[in-house]
């Protein structure tokens, strides 16, 4: 098996360039997905037997959960590459996922604790899944402090990258808290190995939902991406030539 | 130099000269000691309300003066350059490191134990829950200990690390909390503890594996900045 494509992957001019091309598409088939799942479910899916349509929050919690969770381990995955393999790329990658996901982690706070109330009757309970997601919080709150407390760029993505791996031990915590703890949270909705436990007239839509968001986080990182590319690029000659365009 | 040699030499040499540094030492203490006191003063001094908090209390104020020695574990060795020679030394820095965290849990984590029946006292900490809450401080002091020196390590090298150093390892320690409190909590309750405490085990033999890499990749971070 050739490896060469992995080493091109590193350089930033080369993904810059495929980057550009790729991202029209990506944008379009994310807003295609999320207006198709959005709509599908907040407006035809038919109302749940026991909450009624307070259940609809789910079309936006799960996915932006879900994206919380995975983005940290992106974000871990490429600090461990960046460690290992000293690509910049990856360094760079680690350091634009960060705001996303805490972004993502804010929102599925958010819309559980508007879920919670009409559901559990409290905006806020400390159960394990909701503490957990609430260190997830501060997880990417701290990578973010520590990068941007560290001068050197790539002093910051090691350290970053050493901190991002440490607290992957968070990421089993979530995803099990509510199998080992019984707390109010209900149990995980989708798994991978069993037979949905919702109608599909839901499912569909939520499954939709969720490649709706995976689109729009691929779309707004690779976003921060190619900005990041191009700020600690600035002094090359091809950014150099590529912001001419522009004048 | 042996493995083991080197264990003893950096255990001796840092035991030493904590005690040339007795001030940083007994501050943790007194912190400890003095916020565990603000509790009463600032909710109620009722000997019931004052039991049902009295686990959290304990397990907070030595969570958090743990956390005020974090700072000067790695400092003085980075600032006198003794930290370059030890990340160059022969000696895996994994082992060296081990090593510091050990000296920083005897002066830090293991005094507090001596300290904690004060306050179990004080609190009106019901009597069948002293064991469990010692049990649980002596397997946890150690892992707040390992994991507060991950994030000791990676922010040595900067001037303002103290705020930022919390930032970073306070969401880690949440989990030792969790369960630290929650063995206490169940036995002033007369219910089984033994799985908390088992937890907690479980995550000290982790931690003594795992975060001594983490440590060392921190500190040889911040020595080649």
């Amino acid at each position: 098996m050739k490896w060469t494509w992995f080493h091109r992957l590193g350089s930033p001019k080369w993904f810059f360039e495929k980057s550009g091309k790729w991202l029209p598409w990506l944008a379009w088939v994310s807003i295609g997905l999320l207006t198709t799942g959005v709509v599908w479910g907040l407006a035809f899916a038919p109302p749940d037997y026991l909450q009624g349509n307070s259940y609809r929050i789910i079309f936006i919690h799960v996915p932006s959960a879900f994206l919380a969770q995975a983005c940290y381990v992106t974000m871990a995955v490429a600090g461990a590459v960046g460690l290992v393999w000293k690509m910049k790329l990856a360094d760079m990658a680690a350091k634009c996922c960060a705001p996303i996901g805490a972004s993502f982690t804010i929102l599925a706070l958010l819309t559980g604790a508007i879920w919670g109330k009409p559901t559990w009757g409290t905006w806020w309970e400390w159960d394990a899944r909701l503490t957990s997601m609430l260190i997830l919080l501060f997880l990417y709150l701290g990578f973010i402090a520590l990068e941007s407390a560290i001068d050197n760029v790539q002093t910051a993505a090691k350290a970053c990258a050493v901190l991002a791996l440490v607290g992957l031990v968070n990421i089993p915590i979530i995803k099990y808290s509510v199998e080992w703890w019984n707390t109010l949270h209900q149990p995980a909705t989708l798994k991978l190995t069993e037979k949905p436990s919702m109608a599909p007239e839901m499912l569909v839509p939520l499954l939709i939902c969720i490649a709706g968001f995976y689109c729009f986080f691929l779309v707004v990182f690779l976003y921060r991406l190619r900005n990041e590319i191009l700020w600690r690029e600035r002094r090359t000659q091809w950014v150099r030539l590529w912001m001419k365009r522009f004048q | 130099m042996g493995l083991l040699s080197a264990f003893q030499l950096i255990v001796k040499r840092d035991l030493l000269l904590a005690f040339r540094r007795r001030a940083e030492i007994v501050n943790p203490l007194i912190f400890f000691l003095l916020v565990a006191s603000l509790f009463p003063l600032g909710i109620t001094p009722e000997r019931k309300m004052l039991a049902l908090i009295a686990p959290g209390v304990i397990w907070v104020a030595a969570l958090l003066a743990v956390m005020l020695s974090l700072d000067q574990l790695f400092k003085h060795d980075y600032d006198d350059g003794s930290l370059s020679l030890l990340v160059l030394s022969p000696v895996p820095l994994f082992w060296l490191a081990l090593a510091k965290v050990l000296v920083h849990w005897l002066v830090s984590g293991a005094l507090l134990l001596l300290f904690a029946p004060i306050l179990a006292l004080m609190l009106h900490l019901p009597d069948a829950a002293w064991w469990p809450m010692l049990a649980s401080l002596l397997l946890g002091t150690p892992l707040l200990s390992l994991i507060g020196a991950i994030g000791a390590a990676l922010t040595v090298g900067l001037k303002k690390g103290g705020v930022l150093l919390s930032l970073l390892v306070l969401p880690l320690n949440i989990p030792v909390l969790i369960f630290g409190s929650g063995a206490v909590i169940a036995a002033t309750q007369a219910l089984p503890y033994e799985g908390q405490l088992l937890w907690l085990a479980v995550l000290l033999v982790l931690g003594i594996t795992l975060a001594p890499f983490a440590i060392a990749a921190g500190l040889r971070i911040s020595v080649s900045e």
